[in-house]
């Protein structure tokens, strides 16, 4: 799958242009056989092509965040533009997972 | 101030549609993206335009996974009716599942009943923070009707202020 890639401990994933509850349950089941089967720590989600994204996103970081957090492992999410970081910051998302901004 | 809005304007009705769907997860793309559509006269922002998407969306998912308990049946169905009063977006959506025992425990952040589906419990915090305001009304066996509120086209004001 082109939208998952291992780059040495990190998960990269690549979101899609919605993200709702449709498509979080394939998101999630695939980012955790990843985790799984590569012992990956980290996982970055890419947002860059994102243009929506409702509450079922949440749910899919923070389902990975308790997957690898006890392993000390961290989770970002990138490119992300001031929608996505309304709907992060909404839900206090910003102490659990670094957030970085769209150039 | 909605509700007097709504009072005063009723006989000025503007537009209206109803749509009832199968309760299955497809159908949160396509609820929204009707809504998305219906509005699009009253020249919305891209703002207020993502607000109402993500509203529907929380909305609808609900109605799906905890009214019709994730079933995906083509039985259950959802309804979804929209009127423009002047331009103040009305948004009904009804199921007749389950039901909602315990409303204020359902809506509080974080809270949910179904926490082995990573849901994040933030559904009803999302479509008060994105609509003017939400109503539910709910009953254990009956079903779920959510009702909801917004002002649409802030564009067009801001236009003749320039």
């Amino acid at each position: 799958m082109d939208d998952f890639k291992v780059i040495d401990n990190y998960l990269m994933i690549r979101m899609p242009d919605e993200i709702d509850h449709h498509k979080s349950v394939d998101i999630s089941s695939k980012a955790d056989r990843y985790i799984l089967s590569k012992g990956v720590g980290n996982v970055v989600f890419d947002f860059e092509r994102t243009t929506f994204m409702d509450s079922s996103g949440i749910g899919v970081i923070l389902g990975r965040y308790k997957k690898i957090s006890c392993f000390g492992g961290k989770v970002y999410a990138i490119n992300t533009d001031h929608r996505i970081r309304r709907i992060l910051l909404l839900s206090g998302l910003q102490n659990i997972v670094e957030i970085m901004d769209k150039a | 101030m909605i509700e007097i809005i709504e009072k005063r304007d009723t006989s000025r009705i503007t537009n209206e549609m109803r749509i009832e769907f199968a309760a299955v997860s497809d159908n949160e793309a396509f609820a929204r993206m009707a809504v998305a559509a219906f509005i699009t006269p009253l020249n919305p922002t891209l703002e207020e335009l993502a607000d109402v998407k993500t509203a529907i969306s929380e909305a609808v998912t609900n109605a799906v996974i905890h009214g019709y308990e994730n079933r995906n049946s083509l039985d259950d169905k959802v309804t979804m009716h929209c009127t423009l009063i002047g331009d103040v977006l009305k948004v009904e959506i009804a199921d007749q599942g389950v039901g909602i025992e315990d409303i204020r425990l359902a809506m509080e952040p974080l809270y949910t009943s179904r926490p082995e589906l990573e849901r994040s419990g933030m559904g009803f915090a999302f479509m008060e923070a994105f609509m003017d305001n939400l109503e539910v009304r709910s009953e254990p066996d009956r079903g779920t009707l959510i009702t909801m509120h917004k002002k649409i086209g802030l564009s067009a004001w801001i236009d003749s202020e320039e």
